[in-house]
Parts: structure tokens; C-alpha cells; sequence
């Protein structure tokens, strides 16, 4: 911004807002990436930490919204200022979900213990969980650097996510029938892949607050770069 | 895409509020400014300023010090016609008629169009003959029965008729400023104008009484078309269903109140609304 | 500006306020020496003033008592030899019984009154008291007998009766009794008769003689013939008159002119020369004026010589300059937020300036009335020039017959010959000029502080 307020504290709150959605972004992906591999690896450790991590991103979201309000309060924010503080709320709220589904999932890796799962099982999970993953990392970045056109780019990328987990039911689905003792394993899995998938749609939401603080519009009243289709389950 | 399309009708009512933006615009005109330029001296004031003030709304002027939001008022019942040295080019209409026109005459078109100005200024003589005094030299009163009517209902429709109704002989000048205000705006409905026009009104005020003039304004804007002119963006942003940000003599945008503050379309819109220096 | 004028280390700031205090003695000594300096300008000032009214009025006091001669009054049948006063008969016009009237007035007027002047008084005097006619005539004042004779005319029934009367003493009675001339200087330069001293002081022991208030100052006119009957009253409506005629025209006539030119003039070079001459107006010598009028209002309009008329116009003329400085001045500094509320509400220009400033100016225009008035008051040198300084001994019943103004009365008892007898009562005009403006001002005061807590 070639602009700066007059006032620079004011200035300095919003740079640390911004910080703080940052800040809370990280740890969300590394909850998912930990969850994941705690699921993947079993590894109950990595299951304990990511379980009690989670306490500390409840409490960011917390912060975030406590400095919202007080801005709101005190700055009588305007225009993109008044859209940042908003959505920050916003996204500070989706990413506080995100963060409780790499819980469960390490939650469910502890569920699994004692379980053998086989490599070809939990390569469609691998696959899903880097896209996803993916798609956390370049809504936020579409959030931070106020970038429209990737914003609509992640959004247009969840039928990627949607596919993706439409074939990993059917695997899954597959591998149940050919083999009964696999549906425990199996049916985990699937739950999995369903939080996956809900992460993807909140990185969704993340991509489309961003658009909104980008242009003042809502991206799904924006005709054009609509291609959302309807979720066939 | 039933969903789709039912997200997209909800996504639009979000965002209309309880102020009606889009009926703002679908008003009718009720003054049309074109190419308006002031010029005091050799100095140019205001620089070709067109803009539609549309009925039965509050039109918001809005900028920093300096810019011209108050010359173009005083443009618009022609109070710069007292200043030595204005001129004023360009071409003003009231429901089409052009109001610097040579056959109109000007007493007649600050009838029709009142004022409110910035520090409360009531005459010197009891708040009944100051609100009076504007029926009494227009003709409008044909009896004492007629006058304590009309001023008792002007004072009841600016809200100050319960706090003065038995001291309505007392000076206007020993009111509170609020009330002084008030007291203002009472004389200058008493003559039953079409077009309120009021100069940074509550600037002189403690919030309390700004609010109650806010109020007041929110009510009176049913029956008249109100063009104020605020430095204070909140003020503009709350009571005002359409906004003009002036600069330097220009007008740089105009348009719906909400969308100018919370989506403006210029860049030099958006750092004075922002408080940002460019 | 280096840092350590701005710095707030410790060092810094006890060296500052080092630097403050050593200057604070000076300072305090120089507001001391202004403070005593000004003191002293008012006490100066104030002490002018003050022994300028302590000279007046040591002066001028004594000159409100005067001696009154208590006589008991005879209309002797023997003098007062004539008809009884015709009573109006059956079928007689009324100029027939006018001149019938007058007839007998005159035959009245013809007698000898000096006689039963003498009688009253050599009847008050002791027995057997050496004086003559023309000495002991000496004591009464020469109007006596008119006094005497009016009373009879009055009530023709007094004929043959003894009634008291009191009569004023003569102005060298008076001196002698107040002791405004030496008493040890000798006859040749006293201005009574030896027997004529010896019988007022008898009268003064005896009671016949007393002091009272000098209402005559008040309810006379002027006299040459009668100095200790000399009033007042006729320069007082003479100058009353002026005061009206300058009341009347120079505040519309001022006002409006500076309304002109304040609110309606287009601002040219003619308005600044109008302005620029007014304001010049106001330092010319008041005797030009004087010419102005004798040379216009008499040489050329033929308006009559002496008449408070005249004088009213000369001193209106003097008088608007002050008017229409004041005037604009106030109007000048009427709050424009005033104007612009007025021209918001549709009034036209003239509306605005008749319902809205003007009222705002009057405590002011009012203050500057009364200042020019009293002003002209006191005006001396333009009123000789128009024929003023004449001896006019009536009251004027209108503003055009003769009169004459109460500084001019000063002036003109100034010069009168008669020095120990003038001197107090030319001192005890001037106390009756300066009440009069000290009247007006206090006037002028109670007036403003009503008006602006009004406002």
C-alpha cells in the first residue's frame, strides 16, 4: 500500500491483525499436516501434541476477534479498513474449524491404534491431505496479499478437492467390499477424507472473504467466475 | 443450480439495511446542478460541479476543509449573491426551473429553500417571533390564530415545542446550543420550504444534542429534501442515504451513502474516507 | 534554536527557570512603574476636574440663596386713584371688553407704584428713620412694583387692603447682606447709600429681611433692568428647543445616511470621498458652522434671527457627523452570522436591516444621541454668530421667536458690569449647564445598560 494512515497506530493495529490471521494460519497447517501423519504413521506422540495444540489456535481465534471488535469500537474503520477487520473475524472463525478437524483426525489416528493399515490405503488420503493443505496455504496467501484472482483460483480448484474425494470413497468403498476386515480401517479413512473435504471447503470460504476484501463484492454473485457445481452426495 | 441461485438472491438481501440504499437512486430529481463554477476575484472556488439531488432524502457533502462543499451550497439558495465578488456560472435547476435565472426573485427562492447554519444564530427577540418572523414577512399567517399555529407546529415538528412551550416569550439567545439549533431549524420549516440546506449543523454541538439533531433529521426527511454538509464522515455515513466527496473545488465521486463508505470507487475517495495521506 | 532550549534534562530545566526568575524583577518592576504611571494620570486628571468643580461650585452655591423683602403692602386708596376694572356688560363684544380691559390695564400701569413701594418699605423701617426716597428705593429690586402691581391687577378687590408680600432685595442689597463687597471700604466706592446699608442690616436684625432659595434663577427670565431678578428660564427653553429641533432632525437624518452608506451604497470612489469628508466634518471648528448657518439659514432662507430654529439647525449639522460615524460604526459590528440568518429566512435586504441590525444598534445610536446632544449643549461660538448672544428677556413660546441658549446666557453674564453680583450667579449657571449634562449622560447610561440587558 502506497498509502499509509495518518494516524499510524492505527496503521500498526491493522499490520498486526493481519499478523495474527498469518500467525494462525501457520499453525493451522501444521495442525493439518500433523494430524494427518498421526493418522497416517500412527504415531501417538504426534497425535498428543496436535491434540493440545489445538487449545492455542481456540485461543488465537479468540484474540482475534477481541481485537476486531475493539478496532471496530475504537477506529470507526471505512472501506477496505472496515472489510479487513470483518473478515478477519470471518477467517479467524473458519480456520478455529479447520483446526478442530486436524484434531479429530489425530483423534481418530488414536482410534486406530493397533490397526495395520496397508500403503495403498492411505495414498489417496496422502494425495487429498497435500491438496488440501495446498488449498489452505494459497487461500490465506490470497488473504494476505489481497489477491482477487488467486482467491477465485482456490475456489475454482475445490471441484479438484470435491473429485478427489468422490474417487477416495469409491477406493474405499472398494477395499471394504474386497476384504471385511478392512471396513474398520477403511470407514476411519472415510471419515477422514470427509474432514479433509470440509477443510477444502472452508479454504474456499477463506479464498472468497478474500476476494470480498480485495473488490467489495461477494465472489458468488460474481456470474462470471462462478463454476461451483453442486456436491453429488 | 436451485442453490446457486438461491445463494445468489440471499447474498443480495444481505445487502440492502434498513436504510433502502437503492431507493435513493430510483427517487425522483428535485435539484440538478451542471457545470456549476464559483469564483471569488480571480480565485476559482469550485470547478464544474454537476451533480442530482434527489427528493425526500439526505444528500450528504462531504471533503476536507477548503474543498468547496460549502460554496456549493450557498450556491444552491443563492447566499453567494451577497458575497462581493462571487460569481457563479453554470446552471442550477429546482423541479426545472433554472434559479439563476434574472426574472426569479431571490426572496422568493430562499423561501422555498431554507437554511441551517453551522453556529446556532436565532435573532435577538423571543422564540416566538423567531420562528414567526419568516411567516410574517413572507404573508403567510392571515390571523394571530394562523401564526400560533404555525409556529407552534414548527416547533413540535424540530422537537422543541415541550421544552419551550411556556417560555415562549423568553429570548431565543438564552436556549441551550442544542436547543438554539433546534430553534433554527423550527424557523426555517415555519415557512414551509421545499429543500432544507444546513451548514455543518451539529459541529457546535455536544454529541447528545448532534444526536438528537440527527434524529430530528431522520424525521424531517420524510417531508424534505435535506442537503447538509458535514465534516464528519460518521455523521455522513449515518444519516445521509447519498454522499459527494468534494476536493480542491471538484466533486470526485458520488453515489449511494453505504457504497461510498464502504466501497468506494476512487482512490482519492478512499484515503480521505480511510484517513490515509497519498 | 539548539537542543538545550528544548530539552527537558533536569539541568536543563532548573537552568531555565533560573533564566525566567532572574527576568521576573524586571518585569515586575516595569508593570509596577506602568501601574504607577497611570495612577498618577488619573489623579492628575481627577484632580483638574475636581478643582475645577470645587471652584464652580464654591462660586456658584451662594448664588442660590438670595435675600427676599418680607413688606406688608398697602394699595393706598389715595395713589391708586382710578376707575374699578370694568365688569363685562349685558350685549358687549369681546373685543369691546378687550379694549376695555386694556383701557384700565394701561390707566393702571400709569400710576405710581415706586411710591407704594416706598411706603411698604419705610413702614418695615424703624420709626423716624433718616433715609430719602431714591436711597430707600435702592433696597427693593426695581420689579418690585411690578410684582405689586400685577397682584393688583389680578384681584382689583385688594384696593384700600394690606397684604404681605415678599419681594426680592436689590443685586447691591444682596451683595452688601452676602458680603461680597467689603464692608470697610468707604461710600464713595460702595455701590448703596450709607442710610440705605444702615436700613438693611436693621431689616436683616429685625426679620425683615431673610434668605431663601433663588427659585427667580429658575422661573425668570433674563433682566438688565432687575440683575437680581435675572433667570434662567428663558435661555433654558431656548436651549431645551435646540435640543429638540437637533433630537428631531439629525437622528433620521444621521441613521438613514449612515444606513445608506453602510448597508445600500455600491462601494465606489464617491462613497470613500462621502465617507472621507464626514469623518472630516466632525474636526471642523464649531464656529464655521456658525458662518455656514448665518450666511444659509439667515442671509438666505430668512429664517428669523435668534430663533432656537436656526440654532437647532446649525447644531444639527454639527451634530450628524458624530451621528453617522456612531451609527456606521455600530452597524459595522452587527455579527454577519445576524445578517445571514435573515437573508436565509427570504428577507429582503431592506428587511434585514430595519427588523434586524438596526434594532442591535440602538444602545449604540442612542449613546452617540445623547453624547452629540449634550455636546451641542455646551456649544457657544456658532450661536453668537447666528444672532444668539442678543438680550432677549421672554421665554420662547416657539422655536421661532427669539431666544437665546444657556452657554450663551453664561457668556453674556460673564460680561455684565454689575461683577460681585454676576460672578456667583454666572457660577451658578454654569452648575445648571453642567447638571443638565450630567443629567443627559446619566441618561444616556441607564438607557444602554436597559437596552443591552434587553438584548
Amino acid at each position: 500500500m502506497a498509502t499509509e494512515h495518518i494516524v499510524s497506530s492505527y496503521n500498526d493495529e491493522l499490520v498486526a491483525l493481519a499478523q495474527m490471521i498469518a500467525e494462525m494460519g501457520g499453525q493451522v497447517e501444521v495442525a493439518i499436516d500433523n494430524g494427518t501423519k498421526s493418522l497416517l504413521k500412527l504415531d501417538r506422540e504426534l497425535a498428543d501434541v496436535t491434540i493440545i495444540a489445538d487449545q492455542r489456535i481456540d485461543d488465537m481465534q479468540r484474540n482475534i476477534d477481541e481485537t476486531a471488535v475493539s478496532m471496530i469500537a475504537r477506529r470507526q474503520p471505512m472501506a477496505s479498513d472496515l472489510r479487513a477487520i470483518v473478515t478477519s473475524i470471518h477467517v479467524a472463525s473458519d480456520l478455529e474449524r479447520v483446526g478442530d478437524m486436524a484434531k479429530q483426525l489425530a483423534r481418530r489416528s488414536l482410534k486406530l491404534e493397533g490397526m495395520t493399515l496397508q500403503p495403498t490405503f492411505y495414498n489417496g488420503v496422502k494425495n487429498m491431505t497435500a491438496l488440501v493443505l495446498r488449498q489452505i496455504k494459497d487461500a490465506l496467501d490470497a488473504y494476505a496479499s489481497r489477491n482477487s484472482a488467486a482467491a477465485v483460483e482456490v475456489c475454482n480448484r475445490d471441484d479438484e478437492v470435491d473429485a478427489m474425494y468422490t474417487s477416495l470413497f469409491r477406493e474405499l468403498l472398494t477395499y471394504m467390499l474386497e476384504d471385511p476386515r478392512n471396513i474398520t480401517a477403511c470407514t476411519h479413512l472415510l471419515f477422514c477424507a470427509k474432514s479433509l473435504e470440509r477443510i477444502g471447503d472452508h479454504a474456499t470460504n477463506i479464498a472468497e472473504r478474500a476476494y470480498y476484501l480485495q473488490t467489495g463484492k461477494q465472489l458468488t454473485s460474481d456470474e462470471q467466475d462462478l463454476h461451483r457445481t453442486q456436491i453429488k452426495a | 443450480m436451485d442453490m446457486i441461485a438461491g445463494k445468489v438472491k440471499m447474498t443480495q438481501q444481505t445487502v440492502n439495511t434498513a436504510m433502502n440504499p437503492t431507493d435513493a437512486i430510483e427517487r425522483p430529481i428535485r435539484l440538478t446542478a451542471k457545470d456549476v463554477t464559483v469564483h471569488y476575484g480571480q480565485k476559482q472556488a469550485l470547478h464544474g460541479i454537476s451533480i442530482q439531488i434527489p427528493d425526500r432524502a439526505v444528500t450528504s457533502f462531504i471533503g476536507p476543509s477548503g474543498c468547496g462543499k460549502s460554496t456549493f451550497l450557498r450556491c444552491i439558495n443563492r447566499m453567494n449573491d451577497t458575497i462581493e465578488g462571487a460569481k457563479v456560472g453554470g446552471t442550477i435547476k429546482l423541479d426545472g426551473e433554472d434559479i439563476y435565472a434574472p426574472d426569479l426573485d431571490v426572496v422568493e427562492l430562499r423561501a422555498r429553500i431554507g437554511m441551517v447554519f453551522q453556529k446556532p444564530n436565532p435573532f435577538p427577540k423571543s422564540i416566538y417571533e423567531n420562528v414567526a418572523y419568516g411567516p410574517k414577512i413572507h404573508g403567510l399567517a392571515k390571523n394571530k390564530t394562523d401564526m400560533d399555529e404555525i409556529v407552534v407546529s414548527s416547533l413540535r415538528k424540530a422537537g422543541l415545542f415541550e421544552e419551550v412551550k411556556d417560555r415562549l416569550n423568553e429570548p431565543g439567545t438564552g436556549l441551550s446550543g442544542g436547543q438554539q439549533q433546534r430553534l433554527c431549524i423550527a424557523r426555517a420549516i415555519a415557512v414551509g420550504p421545499e429543500v432544507i440546506l444546513m451548514d455543518e449543523p451539529c459541529s457546535a454541538l455536544d454529541p447528545i444534542a448532534t444526536a438528537i439533531i440527527e434524529e430530528l433529521i431522520d424525521e424531517l426527511r420524510e417531508n424534505y429534501t435535506i442537503v447538509i454538509v458535514t465534516h464528519s464522515m460518521q455523521q455522513a455515513a449515518r444519516v445521509s442515504q447519498k454522499t459527494a466527496f468534494f476536493h480542491l473545488g471538484n466533486l470526485i465521486e458520488e453515489g449511494v451513502t453505504e457504497d461510498i463508505f464502504t466501497n468506494p470507487v476512487n482512490k482519492q475517495t478512499q484515503d480521505y474516507i480511510m484517513g490515509r495521506i497519498g | 534554536m539548539t537542543d538545550t532550549t528544548l530539552s527537558n534534562t533536569p539541568r536543563a530545566l532548573s537552568e531555565r527557570s533560573q533564566r525566567v526568575r532572574d527576568s521576573l524583577r524586571r518585569r515586575h518592576a516595569t508593570e509596577a512603574i506602568f501601574k504607577g504611571l497611570g495612577i498618577g494620570a488619573i489623579v492628575v486628571a481627577l484632580g483638574f476636574v475636581s478643582i475645577l468643580f470645587a471652584d464652580v461650585l464654591s462660586k456658584g452655591i451662594p448664588a442660590f440663596t438670595q435675600s427676599n423683602l418680607h413688606l406688608s403692602v398697602t394699595y393706598d386708596e389715595s395713589v391708586i386713584n382710578l376707575d374699578p376694572a370694568p365688569t363685562r356688560a349685558d350685549g358687549q363684544s369681546d373685543a369691546d371688553f378687550r379694549a376695555a380691559n386694556l383701557a384700565w390695564q394701561r390707566s393702571v400701569a400709569m400710576l405710581n407704584w415706586n411710591s407704594v413701594v416706598e411706603a411698604s418699605l419705610r413702614a418695615a423701617a424703624p420709626e423716624g428713620f433718616e433715609i430719602d426716597s431714591r436711597q430707600i428705593q435702592s433696597i427693593a429690586e426695581t420689579n418690585a412694583r411690578h410684582q405689586i402691581r400685577d397682584l393688583f391687577v389680578a384681584n382689583p378687590g385688594l384696593l384700600g387692603q394690606t397684604v404681605e408680600v415678599d419681594v426680592l432685595a436689590s443685586a447691591n442689597a444682596d451683595n452688601w447682606i452676602k458680603g461680597n463687597i467689603d464692608r470697610e471700604l468707604g461710600d464713595s466706592q460702595q455701590q448703596l447709600s450709607a442710610p440705605a446699608r444702615a436700613l438693611i442690616d436693621t431689616f436683616e436684625e429685625n426679620g425683615t429681611i431673610t434668605s431663601g432659595f433663588a427659585w427667580s434663577l429658575f422661573s425668570n427670565v433674563d433682566s438688565r433692568a432687575a440683575p437680581a431678578a435675572a433667570g434662567l428660564a428663558g435661555a433654558f427653553m431656548g436651549s431645551l428647543y435646540m435640543m429638540l429641533v437637533v433630537i428631531i432632525l439629525a437622528v433620521p437624518i444621521g441613521v438613514a445616511s449612515a444606513i445608506y452608506l453602510e448597508e445600500f451604497a455600491p462601494k465606489s470612489r464617491l462613497t470613500d470621498l462621502i465617507e472621507v469628508n464626514i469623518n472630516n466634518l466632525a474636526a471642523v471648528p464649531s464656529i464655521v458652522f456658525g458662518l455656514l448657518g448665518a450666511a444659509v439659514f439667515i442671509n438666505y432662507l430668512h429664517l428669523p434671527l435668534s430663533a432656537p430654529l436656526v440654532g437647532g439647525l446649525v447644531l444639527t449639522l454639527m451634530t450628524l457627523p458624530t451621528i453617522i460615524i456612531a451609527t456606521r460604526g455600530a452597524l459595522q459590528g452587527v455579527s454577519p452570522a445576524l445578517r445571514q440568518a435573515a437573508l436565509g429566512m427570504g428577507a429582503s435586504k431592506t428587511q434585514m436591516v430595519f427588523h434586524h441590525v438596526l434594532p442591535v444598534t440602538f444602545p449604540s445610536i442612542l449613546t452617540a444621541t445623547i453624547i452629540g446632544v449634550a455636546q451641542a449643549m455646551g456649544e457657544t461660538a456658532p450661536l453668537l454668530l447666528i444672532g444668539m448672544n442678543a438680550f432677549v428677556a421672554s421665554v420662547p413660546a416657539t422655536p421661532l421667536d427669539q431666544a437665546t441658549a444657556l452657554p450663551v446666557q453664561i457668556y453674556l453674564w460673564q460680561g455684565n458690569e454689575n461683577r460681585n453680583f454676576f460672578e456667583a450667579r454666572t457660577s451658578a449657571a454654569i452648575m445648571v449647564l453642567l447638571g443638565f449634562m450630567i443629567l443627559l449622560n446619566a441618561i444616556a447610561i441607564y438607557l444602554r445598560t436597559r437596552l443591552e440587558k434587553r438584548a
